[in-house]
């Protein structure tokens, strides 16, 4: 076996000397955990907002407080009406303002309920939403501790717990998605490319005239892929512990033979992408296509699955980072062992099985 | 005279309906530089893959240093060295890692791999430049470094595709230089070529028309048989008489 050994030295020369691959290879999975954990973060802290303050009342500067004391919110204006709202939305570029009306304490002393108003910018949707379930909490929080106790209670009450994430930190969402793009660029792209580079540049040509059988040349051209692929998912694993605080409750060795999985389902994409394109370019066309894209958006990575229009949940089915992604949370976040995430792994075994089976049919194909 | 190195009975080669090679039958004798020539698309390459073990015959027979082409292609593969029309050697490497690449996976062990790395360094003049990454060396010793890993392992055969396409005349001149002296050690040298003046270096040349081999002989006998003065007006008469085939442009 040593002409294999000598194989994947080569292969390890190639990447070693090639500055882009390794760029992608080491800098692109640190980028992308900082990019998601720290820059896109739907989590909204000091939103500017207004206050329109109409009852000048105790109760009402003892809410202020306590929303001006949230970390979620700064109070850039403090108004009396707001006859002039639109105009500081606009000038001040507010995202909120909370309106108090005139009779707010007394009617938080003896009834009808009070009320406030919130108006919010909608012309970012997503940021609009968050800032109103922040608010309406904070005000709830007020409206509890400070009803007298004579007050009658509502019929029922509910409280929630927040499972498996009780901070609510979207981090712990995006970190698996991460790893799947990851192992996905360096498996499938990166092996793509570099087993169409020996078709396009005619060193495939001479390799196969050597005695050395084409599964040994294919397996020395992995093996590089797959131990850096073992170590990128330790190192990305570890950032999201360390740098991001997110848990593993599971056992992390079978996270680690999970990912394993997943990298072998990715170097047979890999190969079957290589066997059908015959340029490099071709490759990484072939690899944006169906890889990223399905990746990004198909996988439940950023957008829920659950909320796809129904003739696009079922293609989200053969996604194969779907299915990384659901195993890895459930055994990072729920403690799942093998046992509880059987079916995700045999989906992606199998697919791995029916990509490899239609690469080498392909390939005999051409042989003769 | 011991058995032939190359043998061919009526090897025919097609894809779908259209018929790439029709019954080649020629003998290669050890020691012997045969020439192939062949306009572009006449089927010299595809004869020469299946020659190789690369590409499965339709039909005939073919055996390479003894063994068959079809069913014993492991073997074949050990005993020939090939280079191809394409310069194929891996750019970012330099011409030791590449040599030493070659010669592992041709089963030598490191101290043979020294050793002929040691002569053909000699040989071919690459000494100086072994640790240098291919990628900056001009194509007339990326060509040398071709030729010397298709005869790492002193092959029985060596198959050259064009190996001299795109090279000047002088780099060519010192190719066949290289190519007589390990003809001269006993290696058999089957090469194809479009260089009609090539074919005088040659101890037999074949041309292929169509799929066919049209003459075979030694480059002396054909021109006299031809009544041409140069190889290149052979082919231009033979070109001439099958005028039907837009293909045949030289």
């Amino acid at each position: 076996m040593s002409a294999l050994a000598a194989f994947v030295k080569k292969e390890f020369l190639h990447i070693f000397r090639d500055k882009r691959t390794l760029l992608i290879i080491f800098c692109m999975p640190i980028a992308l955990v900082m990019i998601f954990g720290i820059v896109i973060s739907t989590e909204i802290y000091d939103a500017k907002i207004a206050i329109v303050d109409a009852s000048s009342g105790i109760r009402a500067q003892q809410l202020i407080e306590k929303i001006n004391a949230s970390n979620y919110f700064k109070i850039v204006s403090h108004l009396r009406s707001s006859s002039n709202l639109e105009e500081i939305f606009r000038s001040q570029n507010i995202k909120l303002a909370i309106l108090i009306p005139q009779n707010f304490d007394k009617d938080f002393q003896n009834g009808p309920p009070p009320y406030i108003q919130l108006i919010a910018d909608a012309s970012d949707l997503n940021v609009a939403t968050t800032l109103i379930g922040n608010i309406t909490s904070i005000v709830q929080a007020f409206v509890e501790e400070n009803s007298p106790p004579s007050a009658s209670l509502p019929p029922f009450q509910i409280t929630t717990r927040m499972y498996y994430n009780p901070e609510q930190r979207d981090v712990f969402m995006f970190i698996p998605g991460i790893l799947a793009l990851v192992l996905m660029i360096v498996s499938a792209m990166m092996t793509s490319i570099t087993l169409v580079r020996e078709k396009e540049f005619g060193t495939w040509r001479l390799l196969s005239s050597t005695p050395l059988p084409s599964p040994i040349i294919i397996v020395g051209k992995l093996i590089p892929y797959f131990l850096l692929s073992a170590i990128n998912s330790c190192f990305i694993l570890g950032l999201a512990t360390s740098v991001f605080g997110m848990p593993i409750h599971g056992n992390p060795f079978e996270l680690f033979l999970v990912c394993l999985l997943f990298i072998l389902t990715s170097l047979s994409l890999g190969i079957f992408i290589s066997s059908i394109t015959h340029t490099q370019q071709a490759a990484i066309l072939a690899s944006m296509v169906g890889l990223f894209l399905p990746t990004t958006f198909l996988s439940g990575f950023i957008f829920p699955i659950e909320n796809m229009p129904a003739w696009l949940q079922p293609i989200a089915q053969i996604v194969p980072a779907k299915w990384f992604i659901e195993a890895i949370k459930r055994m990072m976040l729920k403690g799942a062992s093998l046992q509880h995430v059987l079916t995700q792994i045999y989906v992606l075994a199998g697919m791995t099985v029916l990509l490899l089976t239609i690469s080498i049919r392909r390939s005999r194909k051409q042989a003769t | 005279m011991s058995s032939p190195s190359i043998q061919a009975h009526n090897l025919v080669k097609t894809f779908g309906n259209f018929t790439a090679v029709k019954n080649l039958n020629l003998e290669v004798q050890p020691g012997e530089i045969f020439g192939f020539l062949g306009a572009n698309g006449a089927g010299k390459t595809t004869a020469m893959r299946m020659l190789c073990g690369l590409l499965k015959p339709s039909s005939g027979h073919a055996t390479v240093a003894g063994f068959n082409v079809s069913t014993q292609t492991e073997h074949v593969k050990k005993n020939i060295g090939y280079m191809s029309q394409k310069f194929s050697i891996y750019d970012d490497l330099t011409l030791k890692e590449n040599i030493q690449l070659f010669s592992t996976i041709y089963g030598l062990t490191s101290a043979q791999t020294q050793e002929r790395m040691k002569q053909l360094a000699i040989q071919f003049e690459l000494e100086d430049k072994l640790k240098n990454l291919v990628s900056t060396l001009p194509l007339g010793w990326k060509q040398k470094l071709a030729f010397s890993i298709a005869v790492i392992h002193q092959p029985r055969i060596v198959f050259l595709d064009e190996p001299t396409s795109g090279v000047d005349p002088m780099t060519r001149r010192q190719f066949w230089e290289m190519i007589a002296d390990t003809a001269s050690t006993g290696t058999t040298v089957f090469v194809t070529t479009h260089y009609m003046d090539e074919a005088e270096y040659c101890d037999r040349v074949s041309i292929m028309v169509d799929g066919q081999i049209q003459v075979l002989d030694t480059p002396q006998k054909i021109r006299e048989q031809f009544s041409a003065q140069t190889m290149d007006d052979v082919f231009s008469l033979l070109a001439r008489q099958k005028k039907t085939n837009p293909k045949q442009i030289l």
